[in-house]
């Protein structure tokens, strides 16, 4: 059990010393809308849980094993004025059609896309594999904390925000696991005491202050170190009131989650409550069967997918010269079509890298090749850029977490071996 | 076995072209196994269990609460003391015996809910999707919602039945006897877990439970993990009802020419996260022929019948080698059922299935010792799960003052043992969509706490560590859940405030307050949260004159209450 840990002392210990038990220490919003503190940069994590499809998400069209791989799935090649064939990239690259609303952004430059991405370890588990991809240690399943909360335990200082890491779900990711007292929260409008409520009488017991001084106890467990961190947070949301911001620039995120959960981080990233990490997840990935092509069920996941996506870039408009979309999935899926017109669990899939500080308009990472002697296994697209050296670039680069920090226990990186997606 | 392919009902588009194919598919005769269990409701009768309690450390009441923490929803008002006059370890032998005990109070209450007692085949008649051209008719603006609504009422529609089933796992939760059972069918479903949300399990969700969960939780492993296998729900969750040998195509039908071939997903699953475990010992190959012995279990038209069907067609009937057994040539449906032996059976599942039966029932951190020793049971005993049972819960390692209140509870641990400590009341439903009944309404809760019940879209299941369920957004549910349940605003759940502080006297609230700490946290209050607790009640507004009430002041129970329930104390069992 998780116990006593080194922040929640300090936490305490500061407390005690200032005497100022229910003040909120967190006035950093005060401080950026005063112009006196520097924004600080953001990392939205989007996990596409399920295994995407990355051949179909990021068609290689230029390959000419694709289509006589892939039979009645293959994503129909670029032809112009067709708009439900492959939106073609660069000759090879292309995307899938129910991604163009992201065209305009690798237009600008500001998408780049690493293909053949994925991990070095061979499991072919959806639970395993994203595991180790939060982790962030491929293969060791002991790991105690995530590759998310080491970054940001790396470049830590004292006082800072209670939504440094944002989780948006009922239930904290993997990634965030660690002393870095991430917050989960399915909706922005959820995260209060809810004490008075219509028709009732006012006064008698305040339960907010009451379940505070609970959980402020001089126990320390999971449970209370939790608890204090839930009554800084909600003061601080509250301060901050992130619901005054709608979406701007006509920006329209789809119906889902998804579209709800980008919404609610660009609410937050607006009301400057000090966000440096945000996680989204997103499902309806494990296509097995039907998985269809230019069409289809995959076609509707990919259409939210990139709706998603495009309509934050527009709602942040200028905030998102700090801002950077960084897109995973636990692996990829079989080259070849199986028996029910979908795709087995694979290997290597695709990662979208999108944002100001972005190198865009390039696909990046080796090339491996679809041609039977090209797979991985005789079967799956081989991996060519471990994630690991993406995830690092975005963290030391982006995030300023020091590349000495412990990101990736037992893996080594520097900026050479980087896949090169930001300025 | 002559192969017939022109008969073989290809299943694509999501069983859409079932209802076209005319020709019944081929049966395997020659090589049909013992009866399926599916069908069977009525586990064998059990021998009987006797619980021989070990030396512990922990009071006669801390023992007695811990049983009731962790084999059932924790304790109702009186159920120490009832356990107490019984014996603990006679209340722990019946609970382990659970088609001895009555129950009719619960059998009573889920009688409001028809769907849950349907065959698949009578669920598909009953609830059927609204006619396609009704709701091409909304779409187009020519037919109003409501007018559907008319033609096509919300509660007989397919997502009615796992609604029910929801309200149906509250309600036994809350008024059940059998607390263990209950606690069984949540853990094996959880293990073989089906989101009906897929296709087509929608329809098929709540007779998996009840026919294929329920009569084993406490039965034979190896006949649960059949039941399962052999199920549309789960043929249809992890997609085996489309496998079929590599090299198949389709002879005849509108699928004329399509190669089918084999689907992999539920024969990693089995061996992953049913038996093995991910370290199990299997190999890729090991997969792929197990996914080739599972060709052919099927579904006879999901859509409109959903009964299991072997496809002797669609069968590959060539040899395979799994975890170093051979199945020669020609087993047909029987090379599933011998799958279902092997893994059933490998030493590897006993230790899986000991490991995650310890971390539900005595720690997080499972003891090694307890689970060798359970993992031993389970081989000894051929996966008699009720005896490996005995072995965890008579264990010291079980009644140890480390694994007491050690676990946090989940979102339906917490919403059911809350509701059963101020001995709420659910109403049935009453019809539309104003009165739900409580049961529904205290489903939706445990979904907005993180665990939407039946909707887990991974195989894994929930997690069953204090992790997963512990953050800030979390914690704050579990409050506001406690402030809604006690001040009644949970439509069609009541609980009695008056009657759950008894005799105390209103106008002196630290009597209240020390009633609650009794009646819900039995005495396992730390001195802080008492002291916390009592600080509130310094607060002048603590007594007050409510509106309905022109007596002398009254405690502020409701929020006293909700204090209690969403305090650390009451987040463990």
């Amino acid at each position: 059990m998780r116990c006593c840990t080194r922040r929640s002392f300090m936490k305490a210990g500061a407390l005690a010393l200032l005497g100022v038990g229910s003040i909120p220490r967190f006035l950093v919003r005060t401080a950026y809308a005063q112009g006196t503190a520097v924004r600080p940069k953001v990392l939205i994590a989007v996990f596409q849980r399920g295994a995407v499809d990355g051949l179909s998400m990021i068609v290689p069209h230029g390959d000419p094993s694709y289509y006589s791989s892939r039979g009645s799935i293959a994503v129909a090649r670029p032809a112009a004025g067709n708009s439900e064939a492959t939106v073609d990239l660069d000759g090879l690259f292309g995307l899938h059609p129910a991604l163009s609303p992201l065209k305009p952004l690798w237009d600008d430059r500001r998408l780049a896309i690493v293909h053949a991405c994925g991990s070095p370890d061979t499991t072919r588990s959806h639970f395993d594999a994203q595991d180790y991809m939060e982790s962030g240690t491929p293969g060791v399943k002991t790991t105690p904390d995530g590759w998310l909360a080491r970054g940001l335990q790396a470049t830590s200082v004292d006082g800072a925000s209670p939504f440094r890491a944002v989780a948006m779900g009922t239930q904290l990711p993997r990634a965030f696991r660690g002393d870095i007292g991430a917050v989960a929260m399915g909706a922005v409008a959820d995260f209060d005491v809810k004490q008075e409520m219509k028709g009732s009488t006012a006064g008698g017991v305040n339960a907010r202050r009451g379940f505070e001084s609970l959980y402020e106890q001089g126990v320390h467990d999971i449970l209370h170190g939790t608890g204090r961190e839930t009554f800084d947070a909600v003061k601080m949301l509250k301060a901050a009131n992130p619901q005054r911001f709608p979406p701007e620039h006509g920006a329209q995120y789809p119906r889902g989650r998804l579209g709800d959960s980008l919404k609610q981080i660009a609410q937050l990233i607006k009301a400057d409550v000090g966000l440096e990490v945000a996680f989204a997840d997103v499902g309806g990935w494990d296509t097995h069967a039907n998985q269809g092509n230019e069409r289809g069920p995959l076609a509707l996941r990919f259409a939210e997918f990139s709706q998603s996506l495009a309509a934050l870039d527009r709602d942040l408009g200028e905030r998102m010269r700090d801002v950077v979309v960084l897109t995973m999935s636990e692996f990829g899926r079989t080259v070849r079509e199986n028996g029910n017109r979908g795709t087995d669990h694979g290997h290597a899939t695709a990662m979208l890298v999108l944002g100001g500080p972005v190198k865009g308009g390039r696909v990046v990472g080796k090339w491996p090749g679809l041609a039977r002697e090209q797979l991985y296994e005789g079967r799956d697209l081989a991996v060519t850029t471990d994630f690991r050296q993406l995830f690092a670039e975005v963290a030391e680069r982006h995030l300023g977490v020091p590349s000495a920090a412990p990101l990736f226990p037992g893996f080594t990186t520097n900026p050479a071996r980087h896949p090169g997606v930001l300025v | 076995m002559p192969s017939r392919a022109g008969s073989l009902c290809v299943m694509v588009l999501t069983g859409a072209v079932m209802a076209a194919c005319s020709t019944a598919p081929v049966r395997s005769q020659a090589s049909r196994p013992a009866p399926p269990p599916v069908a069977s409701h009525v586990a064998a009768a059990p021998t009987r269990v006797s619980i021989t309690l070990p030396p512990s450390s922990l009071t006669d009441d801390q023992r007695i609460i811990h049983v009731l923490n962790r084999l059932g929803y924790g304790p109702r008002p009186g159920d120490v003391e009832r356990v107490k006059q019984m014996g603990l370890a006679a209340y722990m032998d019946r609970q382990l015996d659970p088609g001895r005990l009555p129950d009719e109070r619960a059998e009573a209450a889920v009688q409001v809910f028809p769907a849950v007692a349907l065959s698949i085949t009578e669920v598909l008649r009953s609830y059927p999707e609204p006619d396609p051209k009704l709701l091409a008719k909304v779409q187009s603006g020519e037919m109003s919602q409501q007018e559907l609504r008319q033609m096509a009422p919300l509660e007989k529609r397919p997502a009615r039945v796992a609604a029910e089933l929801q309200a149906v796992k509250l309600t036994r939760a809350v008024l059940s006897e059998r607390q263990l059972q209950e606690v069984m069918v949540d853990f094996w479903f959880n293990h073989f877990n089906v989101d009906a949300r897929k296709g087509a399990v929608k329809w098929m969700v709540a007779d998996y439970e009840r026919a294929a969960i329920r009569p084993h939780a406490l039965g034979k492993f190896r006949d649960l993990l059949l039941a399962t296998a052999r199920h549309p729900a789960m043929l249809f969750y992890l997609d085996n009802w489309m496998s079929t040998r590599a090299d198949l195509v389709v002879r005849a039908g509108p699928q004329r020419g399509r190669q089918m071939g084999l689907n992999e997903n539920y024969a990693r699953e089995i061996m992953e996260l049913h038996t093995l475990g991910v370290d199990g010992g299997y190999t890729q190959q090991d997969v792929i022929d197990v996914a080739r012995a599972f060709t052919g279990w099927s579904i006879e038209k999901p859509r409109e019948q959903g009964t299991f069907v072997f496809r002797a067609a669609a069968h590959d009937q060539g040899e395979k080698h799994i975890l170093g057994h051979v199945l020669l040539p020609g087993g047909g449906e029987a090379d599933g059922v011998r799958v279902i032996d092997i893994l059933s059976r490998h030493p590897s599942t006993a230790k899986f299935i000991a490991t995650k039966l310890v971390r539900r029932f005595v720690s997080d951190d499972p003891p090694p010792a307890l689970v060798e020793r359970a993992a031993r049971t389970f081989r000894d005993t051929d996966g008699d799960i009720r005896r490996v049972m005995v072995t965890i819960v008579s264990s010291p390692e079980f009644f140890s003052p480390e694994a007491y209140r050690a676990k946090i509870k989940t979102p339906l641990e917490i919403v059911a043992s809350s509701v059963r400590a101020l001995d709420g009341e659910l109403a049935p439903p009453a019809g539309g969509p104003q009165q739900p009944g409580g049961g529904f309404a205290l489903a939706q809760q445990v979904g907005k706490l993180g665990e939407p019940l039946y909707q887990q879209q991974p195989p894994t299941g929930y997690p069953d560590v204090a992790e997963a369920w512990v953050n800030t957004g979390a914690l704050l549910n579990r409050m506001n859940f406690a402030l809604g349940l006690t001040a009644n605003r949970v439509p069609g759940v009541r609980v009695d405030l008056g009657r759950a502080v008894g005799a105390a006297d209103h106008r002196r609230p630290e009597r209240v307050l020390d009633v609650l700490l009794v009646s819900v946290l039995h005495g396992q209050a730390t001195p802080e949260t008492r002291s916390v607790l009592a600080a509130q009640l310094d607060n002048p507004e603590i007594t007050r004159a409510t509106a309905d009430d022109r007596g002398p002041a009254n405690t502020d129970v409701e929020k006293l209450a909700a204090l209690v329930l969403g305090s650390p104390e009451f987040q463990r069992r």
